[in-house]
This record gives structure tokens, C-alpha cells and sequence, in this order.
């Protein structure tokens, strides 16, 4: 059989795979929503809950398709397709495709085709190595949840200190990650202050919904206030890269 | 008889099978691809991209999964490690449907909220990745306009911009030392980078912790 990265035969077999994962997570929805209902939350909270996270979603979600059309040039559209729609991401994708494909001789991005052999060697690097968080969840979680519960059952107080400081840690590691380039500024070069001003342009745009809020009493600016940030501040970057870059 | 499940006993027991079912699933993809093509991996290449890749992604899994359970809740963690995209995208949906909702992730409240985030969003980017997969060829030229490249390149910095405006003015005790320290690291160490980022959250997270205990026991929080 003639093998191509397009072939309708990979399309079906990433689809298969993606519907599944699909039904995982309308079922967990659907469970989630029941339990909801029965401990006395009401629907208008639980939708709105739902409609805010599909909102936030739609941005970072076309990102991930200009992820698939950068790695569709060399491994073709099903498995990027497949690979980006479970557990993985751009720069994972990207170095375990360029490490598979150097390990046959190939180079990442001037691929113009693969054999079935070199196709199911990358195929097979890119998911076993990302394996583990799938089988340590279902290994780890069950105590790593009750550690936290029985937590919460023994200081209530320092239950919800330790929960803000988890989020509070991993949020000051993402912000120090959008200076890592600033060092240049002081050799002259502001491309590193690019990050720098998009973060100070979406954390403006979240205060002036915050005082929006307070001052008008609209509830739907602060359930969308983090996905209007998040677009005003990927817009700002346009005008701010042409400036600084 | 037939015992009947906690709520969260029965998540977790779908989470498991469901996980597993779905890891089976991925693996079957080479082999179905090698069987119907009749074509084996090359071994060489196998071994070679593996030793090359996964050592440090195994390392950075195992330290993911530790540290972004307790953040996601049951349901959200069983979800969040399939469908992947954790940091840039489920961790925040989670924190801000948690914010909204002002419930505790420890709560059984939490946990649905969490859930009900995480799981919107995994249909939503499946479903416009769908979408980008059948418009392919007229959506390419658009997405790949280098008029857009720098919004896309910044998404991070949009994302917590805003995220972190909220928890950081919420907690500012706690939060001043983690942000100076992660803010002198990332400056002045140069091998700290996009590629670290993912390192460096459970330093971030076990240096918080820290600090909190110790304003905690000092009555100062």
C-alpha cells in the first residue's frame, strides 16, 4: 500500500482516537454538571461557568491550529492533528518530531517526504514520550486529592493559604518566564521588553473591568474580563512588536 | 449488594479507566499505521529520539503531575493529562472559573467548577481544531499572516497579565517574594527561558509555600 502523511486511513485513525477523548470529556462534563444540579448549584451558574471557559478558550485554541499548520509541513496534517489534540504542545510536538526525524538523518522542517518506516519511527517517539502524566494521574491522584482534603478537614485556614500559594507560585514563575529576555534591554536591544509591555497592557485592561465592575454593577464584564485581557493584550502586541522589534 | 461510590470515588474510577483506555488508544496509532503500511520503526532512529527526548520530559511530567493535581481538582487533573496544553491553557481556565465562582479547589463545589471549566474547554479546542483541520488550506495564509505572528508569539504575556493582576493584588503578601525571586532569576540567569518555564513552577510553587507557612505561623497572613 503507497503511503502518504495525508493518507485518508490516518485521518480515520487520529479521528477515532480524538472522538474518544472527545467523549471523555463530555462525559467528566456531564457527571460534573449532574453532581452540580444534585448539591444544590444552580443552572445559570453552572452555565455561566461553562460559557466563560468557552469564551477564554477560542484564542489560545486557533494558536494551537497554527501549531498544527506549522508541523503539518513535514509530518502532513493527521498527526499533528492527533498529537496537538492530546496531551500535547507546540514546543513538545516540535522537539520530539526534530529529534526523532535528526536521529535518521532528516532535518526538522525540510522534509518534502516520509516513508511508512521513518512516519511510524517519529510517530512512535512523539507518544511514548510524553506517556507519563496519562498513566501517574490515575496512579497518583486519588491521594494526592485526599492529602488535600484531609488538609482542608485539619486547618481550614492554611487549606486555602496553600491552595493561593500553589496558584500564586505558579503564576510569579509564568510572570518572571515574561522577563527572560529583559537582560538585553541593558546591551540596547527592547525586543525584550515586548512580553513585558503585552503583560502590563492585559493586566491594565483586567483593573479598568475590575473599576468597570464596581462602578456600573454589570456581573457579565467580570465573568469575561480574563478573555478580554487576554485579547487586548495579543492585540497590543502587534503595534508594540513593530515598535520595539 | 452493590456499594454505592462517593461522588469522588466514582470520578476518580472513570478518571483511571478512561486514562488508561486512552493511552492504550495513542499507542495503538503507530502500531495500526506500522500494520497497515507493513512497516516497522526504524530502531536506531527509535532509540536514538527517545534517549534524546524523554528523559526530560519524563522528569517534567512526573513533577507536572505533583504539582498541578492539587490545583486542578479530580476530574480537571484526569482531563487536563490528556488533553494536554496544562499551563497555557486548563490551569487558567480552572483558576479563573474557580475565581468567579469564589469556591475553594478542596471544596466539592470547587471540584465541579473546575471540572465543568476544564472540560468546556478540551471540547472547545477540539472542536476548533477540527474546524482548522477541514479549512486547512484557506485558513493557512490567514493564521500564518505575519501581520498576526507577533500576537500569537505573546499569548503567555496577554494570558497572565490579567490572570495575575487578580491572585497577585488577592494575595500580595504572599505574592511579593515568589515574583521578586522568580523576576531576578529569570533576568539574570540566561539559561532560564521558555524552555524552563515549566522547571521552574515547582520551584515557584515550593518557594510560596514556604514563605506562606512561615507568615502563616508568624500570624502575619
Amino acid at each position: 500500500m503507497h503511503f502518504d502523511v495525508n493518507s485518508p486511513v490516518l485521518f480515520l485513525l487520529a479521528g477515532i482516537i480524538i472522538a474518544a477523548v472527545l467523549a471523555q470529556s463530555v462525559f467528566f462534563l456531564v457527571k460534573a454538571w449532574r453532581r452540580g444540579k444534585a448539591i444544590g448549584m444552580s443552572g445559570a451558574k453552572l452555565k455561566r461557568i461553562a460559557v466563560t471557559a468557552a469564551v477564554f478558550t477560542i484564542a489560545p485554541a486557533v494558536a494551537i491550529v497554527i501549531s498544527v499548520i506549522t508541523l503539518a509541513k513535514d509530518l502532513g496534517v493527521a498527526l499533528p492533528w492527533l498529537r496537538l489534540s492530546v496531551v500535547g504542545s507546540l514546543s513538545y510536538e516540535t522537539i520530539a518530531a526534530t529529534n526523532a526525524e535528526s536521529a535518521m538523518g532528516l532535518t526538522f522542517g525540510q522534509v518534502s517526504s516520509l516513508t511508512a518506516s521513518q512516519y511510524v519511527t517519529i510517530a512512535c517517539v512523539m507518544t511514548v514520550s510524553i506517556m507519563v502524566g496519562i498513566w501517574l494521574v490515575p496512579v497518583v491522584g486519588k491521594k494526592l486529592q485526599n492529602g488535600m482534603i484531609s488538609l482542608e478537614n485539619r486547618d481550614k485556614k492554611w487549606s486555602d493559604i496553600f491552595s493561593s500559594s500553589m496558584f500564586i507560585g505558579m503564576i510569579s514563575a509564568f510572570v518572571g518566564y515574561v522577563f527572560c529576555d529583559f537582560s538585553g534591554v541593558f546591551q540596547g536591544d527592547m525586543s525584550g521588553l515586548i512580553p513585558v509591555l503585552v503583560m502590563l497592557v492585559s493586566a491594565l485592561v483586567m483593573c479598568l473591568a475590575g473599576l468597570l465592575v464596581k462602578a456600573v454593577k454589570w456581573r457579565w464584564i467580570s465573568d469575561y474580563a480574563l478573555p478580554i485581557s487576554l485579547i487586548a493584550g495579543m492585540a497590543s502586541a502587534i503595534p508594540i512588536t513593530a515598535w520595539l522589534a | 449488594m452493590k456499594t454505592k461510590l462517593s461522588y469522588m470515588d466514582s470520578v476518580h474510577r472513570a478518571g483511571r479507566i478512561w486514562n488508561l483506555s486512552v493511552m492504550a488508544m495513542l499507542l495503538l496509532f503507530p502500531i495500526g499505521v506500522g500494520l497497515i503500511y507493513q512497516a516497522m520503526p526504524d530502531w536506531h532512529g527509535f532509540l536514538m529520539g527517545i534517549i534524546a527526548t524523554a528523559p526530560m520530559y519524563w522528569a517534567v511530567a512526573v513533577i507536572e503531575t505533583f504539582t498541578y493535581v492539587p490545583m486542578l481538582g479530580a476530574g480537571g487533573s484526569y482531563l487536563s493529562f490528556v488533553t494536554g496544553n496544562i499551563s497555557n491553557l486548563k490551569l487558567p481556565v480552572a483558576l479563573n472559573a474557580l475565581e468567579q465562582a469564589e469556591v475553594n479547589i478542596n471544596s466539592e463545589e470547587g471540584e465541579i467548577v473546575s471540572t465543568i471549566a476544564i472540560a468546556v474547554s478540551s471540547i472547545v479546542t477540539t472542536l476548533i481544531i477540527i474546524l482548522g483541520v477541514v479549512l486547512i488550506t484557506p485558513l493557512t495564509p490567514v493564521l500564518n499572516a505575519p501581520v498576526l505572528a507577533p500576537a500569537f508569539a505573546q499569548i503567555l504575556p496577554a494570558l497572565f497579565g490579567g490572570l495575575g493582576v487578580v491572585f497577585i493584588s488577592k494575595n500580595w503578601k504572599i505574592a511579593v517574594a515568589p515574583v521578586l525571586l522568580m523576576l531576578v532569576l529569570f533576568i539574570f540567569v540566561p539559561a532560564l527561558n521558555a524552555g524552563t518555564v515549566g522547571i521552574m513552577v515547582p520551584v515557584g510553587v515550593l518557594f510560596t509555600l514556604g514563605v506562606s507557612r512561615i507568615l502563616y505561623k508568624k500570624n502575619l497572613l
